[in-house]
């Protein structure tokens, strides 16, 4: 039957691109798989995981049913090793205009934001970017709005239907927006990295998960570009995502942004911990953009987030506010920041953080 | 030889933002600012006139306002300039944006030797959807997230990001780029080129002009027709205050490491 | 009088506040510290055409007007006074007069390597023994066949050790008028820096403006070429009074900046210092202080914008002269100008004597506007003597 992008009636199932580099799956598709196994399981349908690669070890292609993903689609190919738009494009298009998955995620990576758009184009469906919340369920969706937003849930009418509802921030964060895609399929959403919490490995689930090798119609002439060489930088990347201490820098540094920027990383060393930094931060260049937390940059959830100069623009707050102990030194008492804050300290961070570091130094002595 | 840039006029998202009662962005009440990533484009394309000669087209979809947008554009160098504009393409997601800013790039005319520069994303949207999918309604390669661009004859060789490094990536012309800010450092205006961009060729693509091309399916363009639909929006709650530490000295330094020392935080 | 700012004027004011952001007030402290000419934003500006701003076309300018010109300089010294000097006279004292008094083949030579910046222009007026009293000249120029021999020397000479022409006056004979008084013949001459005896000196520590060069030109039989002689000779006095005219409205504008700039920093810092539980900004004192100033300077912000305009009809072929207007400008601003910078110092308490903030600098910066191109006394001579009060 031809591909008919309005044709809903015809679409089922969840699809989660299971990105891989270097025949590693990359730990958002693990994040992804555990979101999308709670969306199956309200639909009622098959979860499935497709890897596009060349050589990826079965024991990963297996492992994806350990996180959710009742079958898993491979495509392997020669040009499929390494992404490239062209390519990955017209094998996952071929796939979906095959199979007609009603719901389609990718993680919002570099790559999947490329990928993503591409195919939404081709596929004639509409895609949803760097979502942070997903539901189909419309009482789980209110669950959700009730802990997560300032309407009035149980006064509010809300449209019964199993559509793709997806939460993301807007306008840089000061809103969020929950978009759907009612008279297309599949419905497509990028998903943020490191929002989605992974669920326990299952092993029965792996042992279960059925790989499905997939043909594929490829030739060099489908890519209109070549990867001459992809390089790692060697520059120590930060890893917000995965950190238990956070100690983070805002404008509030702009007097002497060098000196700012060595007392946060004084602070996170004595705290065992990483610098992050707010957008206006990484906007001046005063930091590298992998040290972004907040709307564009990271979220992350550590055991400790410190917001040296930081005010709480409802993107950064966005971004960190899930942490379990906020610690906040501002300057003005007014920054909403210490609306988020368990523990606020009004004064300039110039003076609190060498004091606080002596503190935490004496307490370890 | 030409370089078409699209470019967004976006509300100021990092200054003050005023939400409406309904949960909608007050855009009236905001200063409103070239996106960043489309200046890097913009420069992009200027460095490419630089070396070449080649012309630089500016187009943008909004309101009429964006004019003054645009006329910035041309007083730092570019040439000519579009402005995609009206009411049946207000609302539109990136999908319907995407065909319209096809149809509009076709009718400037991508020829064999061209390119087409993008930013990343726009910071009211964020969504760094719009040029790929410009890119597959023209059936140009893309390559996104550039940080460097090297031009041989019609082959360019681009350094495009990925989180934890970078590709090497070759593509031939005509194709489409989406730029960030590592690229390059926008120039800015010149006092010249402000004197002359009133007088600088400047055109209105309305619905009419751009409705019989093929890739405008006129069902899928505007609010109405656009595949996505806003279902909520909202304004995420405050959480409660906590405790204020009392003064800023050594004192409440301690006392507080103290604390979350019991709390078995540190 | 209609103060509406073209669209162009509106786009140029906004290319020169987000130089001045982004470029400009970041080096500030900088300049000032280390009496850092700013060489490398010299030439930023010269690529954005902020050299030559109100010179036409077709000798090389920006084709913009003397308005545009003005705010450049009001926006740069907002932030940093120096930069704002340096744009002033290189544009009023040294283009101006050779755009105005200059023969075709001068204007053609020397005019479009200084409009885009990639020469910088000085003028040598003021001496030892004259300063207000420019008839106190000692410098002179012999005529010796086919060209001029200069000797004597200048001071305080702003961009003296980065500019590449000068706009020089020296003695060139004596006049008799018809009541049998004598007095000095003066003449104009563009002098380049390397001609042969021509030198510059000693660089002055100053108050403020520590960026700025300024330094003395030592001439020792210099040579200065026949056809560099500007304007008939003779006619230096004129020349050089014609020229302040122009110049004053550039250091009004400088003024301007400063007082502008000045309130900008007082407002952010009063609004986020807390003192007795309040901020500064909720002292009623604080509030009309700052009322009494924004007036003030809105009213200087007029005198100038009124000059500028006037001189541009001037050179639109106005059949009018400036001088007053530029004298109220530069007297009103000026006197503003460190009016304001004290009062705001005062506001800032303890914190603005120290160089933690602009405002101690800015102090400083604006003292000389009452003194340069004409004192405030000189200014007051202007306008009485067109009173009419003798």
């Amino acid at each position: 039957m031809a591909f008919d992008s309005k044709d809903t009636a015809a679409f089922k199932g969840v699809w989660v691109f299971c990105e891989q580099r270097e025949g590693v799956i990359m730990s958002t598709s693990y994040q992804l798989l555990s979101e999308g196994r709670k969306l199956a399981d309200d639909l009622g349908v098959e979860l499935c995981g497709v890897v596009l690669g060349k050589g990826v070890n079965e024991q990963f292609l297996k492992s994806l049913g350990g996180y959710g993903a009742d079958r898993v689609y491979y495509a392997e190919h020669d040009l499929l090793e390494t992404y490239t738009t062209d390519a990955y494009t017209k094998v996952l298009c071929d796939l979906i205009e095959d199979k007609k998955p009603e719901i389609f995620l990718i993680g919002a990576t570099n790559i999947g934001r490329d990928l993503g758009p591409r195919c939404a184009a081709r596929l004639h469906t509409g895609l949803t970017a760097d979502c942070t919340h997903l539901d189909v369920d419309v009482e789980k969706y209110k669950d959700f709005l009730r802990k997560s937003s300032t309407i009035d849930v149980d006064n509010t009418k809300f449209e019964e239907n199993k559509n793709l509802k997806m939460t993301r921030p807007a306008f840089g964060g000061h809103l969020m927006a929950t978009i759907i895609c009612p008279r297309f399929r599949p419905q497509m959403s990028t998903v943020r990295p490191g929002v989605m919490q992974t669920q326990a490995f299952d092993e029965a689930g792996a042992a279960k998960t059925v790989v499905e090798k997939v043909a594929v119609a490829l030739a060099a002439s489908d890519l209109k570009t070549e990867v001459l060489s992809v390089e790692k930088t060697a520059k120590q990347m930060v890893d917000l995502i995965g950190a238990d201490v956070i100690v983070s820098v805002g404008r509030g540094i702009s007097k002497d942004p060098e000196a700012g920027i060595k007392l946060a990383e004084e602070l996170a060393s004595v705290l065992g911990g990483v610098v992050g930094a707010s957008r206006a931060v990484v906007d001046a260049d005063w930091i590298d953009a992998s040290h972004q937390v907040g709307q564009t940059g990271k979220t992350v959830h550590p055991r400790l987030y410190v917001a040296l100069g930081i005010s709480g623009a409802i993107q950064h707050l966005a971004g960190m506010q899930d942490s379990e102990c906020i610690v906040a030194v501002n300057k003005s008492e007014t920054a909403p920041i210490f609306q988020a804050a368990t523990y606020g300290i009004c004064g300039d961070l110039f003076k609190v953080v060498p004091q606080l570091i002596e503190a935490i130094k004496a307490l370890k002595a | 030889m030409k370089a078409i840039v699209c470019v967004k006029q976006v509300p100021d998202t990092s200054g003050k933002v005023s939400v409406n009662e309904n949960g909608t962005l007050d855009r009236a009440s905001m200063a409103t600012i070239t996106n960043p990533d489309d200046l890097n484009a913009v420069e992009a394309a200027l460095k490419l006139k630089d070396e070449t000669g080649c012309e630089v087209v500016v187009v943008s979809m909004g309101p009429p306002p964006a004019e003054g947008m645009l006329r910035e554009l041309l007083a730092r160098g570019c040439d000519k300039a579009v402005l995609v504009s009206g009411r049946e393409f207000g609302g539109s997601d990136t999908y319907a944006t995407s065909q319209i800013l096809a149809a509009a790039v076709k009718k400037v005319g991508v020829g064999p030797e061209d390119i087409v520069f993008c930013g990343r994303q726009a910071i009211d949207g964020d969504t760094a959807q719009v040029g790929p999918q410009i890119a597959e309604k023209l059936g140009l390669p893309q390559v996104t997230y550039v940080a460097d661009i090297q031009k041989e004859g019609n082959t360019l060789t681009v350094k495009r990001m990925l989180e934890d490094g970078f590709m090497k990536i070759k593509v031939q012309t005509p194709c489409l780029l989406t730029c960030i800010k590592e690229l390059n450092e926008p120039r800015y205006m010149s006092v010249g080129g402000i004197w002359d961009c009133y007088q600088k060729p400047y055109e209105v693509y309305d619905y009419e002009a751009l409705k019989n091309d093929p890739l405008i399916d006129t069902d899928t363009i505007g609010l109405q027709g656009s595949p996505t639909n806003v279902y909520k929006s909202f304004t995420p709650p405050q959480k409660g205050a906590g405790t204020m530490m009392e003064g800023a000295d050594k004192a409440a330094c301690e006392k507080l490491v103290g604390i979350l020392h019991d709390k078995q935080v540190i | 009088m209609d103060f509406t700012l073209s669209k162009e004027q509106l786009m140029a004011q906004k290319l020169f506040r987000e130089f001045a952001q982004n470029e400009v007030k970041p080096l500030a402290a900088t300049v000032d510290e280390e009496e850092m000419f700013p060489l490398e934003n010299v030439k930023k500006m010269a690529g954005l055409g902020f050299f030559g701003i109100p010179v036409p076309r077709e000798y090389g300018g920006q084709g913009a007007d003397t308005l545009t010109y003005a705010m450049c300089v009001e926006e740069m010294s907002k932030v940093c006074a120096t930069t704002g000097v340096i744009i002033s006279a290189h544009t009023s004292l040294c283009i101006d007069p050779i755009l105005h008094y200059g023969t075709e083949e001068q204007k053609r030579k020397y005019v479009p390597d200084l409009a885009a910046g990639k020469k910088i222009g000085a003028f040598g007026l003021t001496e030892p023994g004259a300063g207000t009293d420019a008839q106190g000249q000692q410098t002179v120029a012999v005529l010796e066949d086919d060209h001029w021999v200069l000797n004597g020397s200048k001071i305080f000479i702003t961009n003296a050790g980065y500019a590449d022409v000068f706009v020089v006056f020296a003695i060139t004979g004596t006049v008799v008028d018809k009541r049998g008084r004598k007095s000095k013949e003066i003449s104009a001459f563009i002098v380049e820096r390397d001609f042969p005896g021509f030198k510059v000196g000693k660089h002055e520590k100053k108050m403020g403006i520590r960026g700025s060069s300024t330094c003395e030109l030592i001439f020792e039989d210099c040579i200065v070429p026949k056809e560099n002689l500007l304007g008939k000779q003779g006619r230096g006095f004129s020349i050089a009074m014609g020229t302040l005219d122009g110049g004053r409205i550039g250091i009004a504008a400088q003024a301007l900046g400063i007082a502008e700039g000045a309130i900008d920093e007082t407002i952010k810092y009063t609004s986020e210092r807390v003192q007795f539980g309040r901020r500064i900004s909720q002292q009623q004192n604080t509030q009309f202080q700052l009322a009494d100033m924004a007036a003030k300077t809105q009213a200087a912000k007029y005198l100038v914008y009124a000059a500028a305009c006037k001189k541009q009809a001037v050179n639109n072929g106005l059949k009018d002269r400036y001088t007053v207007e530029a004298a109220m400008a530069k007297l009103f601003a000026a006197e503003n100008a460190s009016d304001v910078t004290r009062r705001c110092l005062q506001l800032f308490g303890g914190y603005g004597y120290t160089r933690d903030y602009p405002i101690e600098r800015m102090m400083r910066d604006a003292k000389i506007t009452e003194i340069y191109e004409g004192t405030s006394e000189v200014q007051r001579m202007v306008i009485s003597g067109n009173l009419g009060v003798k």
